[in-house]
């Protein structure tokens, strides 16, 4: 058994590094897109304990775990629904659309550094990509909107695009702060550069930038409380409400794998990407616990979607207004006074500036 | 599969002609689509292209700020606007015939400026025949493109920045109309506003039942 393991790691050893990237490109995308339909199910038992209520409980998987089997259920309905695309549509548009939405998503995992050995492209802007990245996901919304042929759609395409401008900006300005406090824009480094425990990781020392970037990222994936762009209250379903089907779900996963992505970008800039907590601690960060792995990063991610969710079960909707008030004028300012102030740190040589390649 | 040198050359050279051939197919689908929606859309195509271009010549700085600042936030901001406009093509195109000489006109301007550039002068030190020279490994453009602007030319750049900045100003100077009677909301207001301001609790005094 042991030797046909070593086997195997052998073989895989010398297959062409263009087959192997491919299937790590396979394996991150099946992960991913599993990730989102457990996610689905996570998101309405968590909400529904909040709300006291038991949540999805029925559809089991081989009579076992209550409620396990309810995404496969989902997968399986929409799969099987008639794609009504409406008369008036503009039909090529109105397909392009979902794809559109859902890729950026997905091709930002090229960048993100899974564990010290496992990244897919070590590209030295990799910062940059994902932001290049995550403002084109704001096409799959407009376009749908606008395809649709649809006043709803339409209001919601509109709201989306203004909204997605607004924040990305205070986005790009707390990553500009995480770029100072790094001195590199490959993902894999900036986690390197947080070695140190807890206290070394970057969230102490941004800490503004952190609560800057995550309302960002929560607005960015037109999550609640930021889901004027769908608002069922106002718009019926806003931009995906003439899609059914599996055209739908596209949005769907786009949605959640956008949601998964935001929490490993924040692991990553802020909280030491697949750094242990106890590192440097002693006894303990000896173990196996000290030791960096993709667990802590999995660990980290799912606290963060946890908190997607929980903010979701609390807050009322902003207003539209509002929520341009919010972002023009309350998260921009912030982060440009941060920056100042890192300006002065680094001056100064404090915090993650005070380490060797600052000098 | 490590490419050889002479596969990556060939490599490069496909995809240049094809990003290149996409590129030009987009921008000529700016200038004939009718629907200024797919015009706006095949100006993004275009920008992907030119993106793809500069990623081949390892300009992956620019390529990607331009995909980040034009097609994530420009012209998100275009399509914004054109979609709202309720245009009629027809009137737009009446004037097509009248005002195309001043089109051609612009046209061979630019080609001619591009031609000087290219052949007369600024080519100095260039060895055009042996083709795209690539940096060496570890080469980071950023920083270079920083210590240009931040360090050599960084008066230049101050000042660049300060007349976008006075542009901006006087940009939203120019469409400011102030409205007399206009209702608007004070949002300090509205955060500062209590329950006593709006609710008034009345203690009324229970009534004896005849």
């Amino acid at each position: 058994m042991h030797t046909q393991i070593s086997r195997l790691l052998a073989l895989w050893g010398t297959l062409p590094s263009i087959v192997r990237t491919t299937v790590w490109i396979l394996i991150i995308t099946i992960v991913v897109i599993l990730c989102v339909a457990f996610l689905t199910l996570w998101e309405r038992k968590v909400i529904g304990w909040m709300q006291l209520r038991r949540g999805p409980n029925r559809v089991r998987i081989f009579g076992l775990l209550p409620g396990m089997g309810q995404p496969f259920a989902d997968v399986v309905k929409l799969l099987t629904k008639e794609v009504v695309i409406p008369s008036r549509a503009n039909k090529f548009l109105f397909r392009l659309a979902p794809v559109l939405a859902l890729v950026p998503a997905l091709a930002a995992w090229a960048v993100i550094p899974l564990s010290p050995q496992l990244v897919v492209s070590k590209a030295n802007a990799g910062l940059l990509y994902l932001l290049a990245l995550s403002s084109m996901g704001v096409y799959g919304i407009i376009l749908a909107g606008w395809a649709a042929n649809s006043k709803y759609a339409f209001l919601g395409a509109m709201r989306s695009a203004a909204q997605m401008v607004a924040y990305e900006i205070a986005m790009g300005f707390a990553l500009v702060g995480v770029l100072m406090a790094a001195g590199s824009m490959s993902l894999g480094t900036i986690v390197g550069h947080q070695e140190g425990g807890i206290l070394a990781w970057n969230w102490f020392w941004l800490f503004p930038l952190l609560i800057v970037y995550f309302i960002s990222g929560v607005a960015e994936t037109n999550r609640a409380p930021f889901d004027v762009a769908e608002g069922e209250s106002e718009i019926v379903a806003g931009f995906h409400v003439e899609y059914s089907g599996i055209a739908f779900a596209l949005f769907f996963l786009a949605e959640y794998a956008n949601m998964i992505l935001i929490s490993a970008l924040t692991a990553v800039f802020f909280f030491g990407g697949w750094l242990s907590p106890f590192a440097g601690y002693p006894l303990i960060g000896a173990t196996l616990l000290g030791d960096p792995s993709f667990f802590w990063l999995g660990l980290k991610v799912f606290v963060f979607l946890f908190l997607f969710l929980w903010i979701r079960a609390t807050f009322p909707r902003y207003r539209y207004d509002q929520i341009m008030r919010l972002g023009w004028k309350a998260l921009i300012p912030v982060t440009l006074v941060w920056l100042g102030a890192e300006m002065l740190m680094a001056a100064v040589h404090v915090g993650p500036w005070a380490k060797p390649w600052f000098h | 599969m490590r490419l050889t040198g002479e596969a990556t050359a060939v490599l490069v050279e496909i995809l240049f002609y094809a990003f290149a051939t996409l590129l030009v197919a987009g921008a000529l689908g700016v200038i004939t689509a009718r629907n200024p929606v797919y015009s706006a859309l095949f100006l993004v195509f275009a920008f992907i292209n030119s993106a793809g271009i500069w990623l081949l010549s390892e300009a992956e700085f620019l390529a990607l700020v331009l995909v980040l600042v034009y097609v994530g936030a420009v012209m998100v901001l275009f399509l914004f606007v054109v979609m709202m406009l309720d245009i009629n093509i027809a009137e737009l195109r009446r004037g097509f015939t009248r005002f195309a000489w001043l089109g051609w006109l612009t046209a061979c301007a630019l080609v001619a400026e591009i031609v000087g550039v290219v052949w007369t002068h600024g080519l100095a030190g260039v060895d055009v025949s042996k083709g795209f020279v690539p940096e060496p490994a570890g080469f980071s453009n950023t920083r270079a493109l920083g210590e240009v602007l931040y360090t050599r030319y960084v008066y230049p750049f101050e000042l660049a920045a300060v007349l976008l900045v006075v542009a901006i100003v006087a940009a939203i100077a120019l469409t400011l109309r102030r409205r007399p009677g206009l209702k608007t909301q004070d949002v300090a207001r509205q955060v500062a506003v209590r329950a006593e301001d709006r609710v008034r609790v009345v203690k009324i005094a229970a009534e004896k039942r005849s």
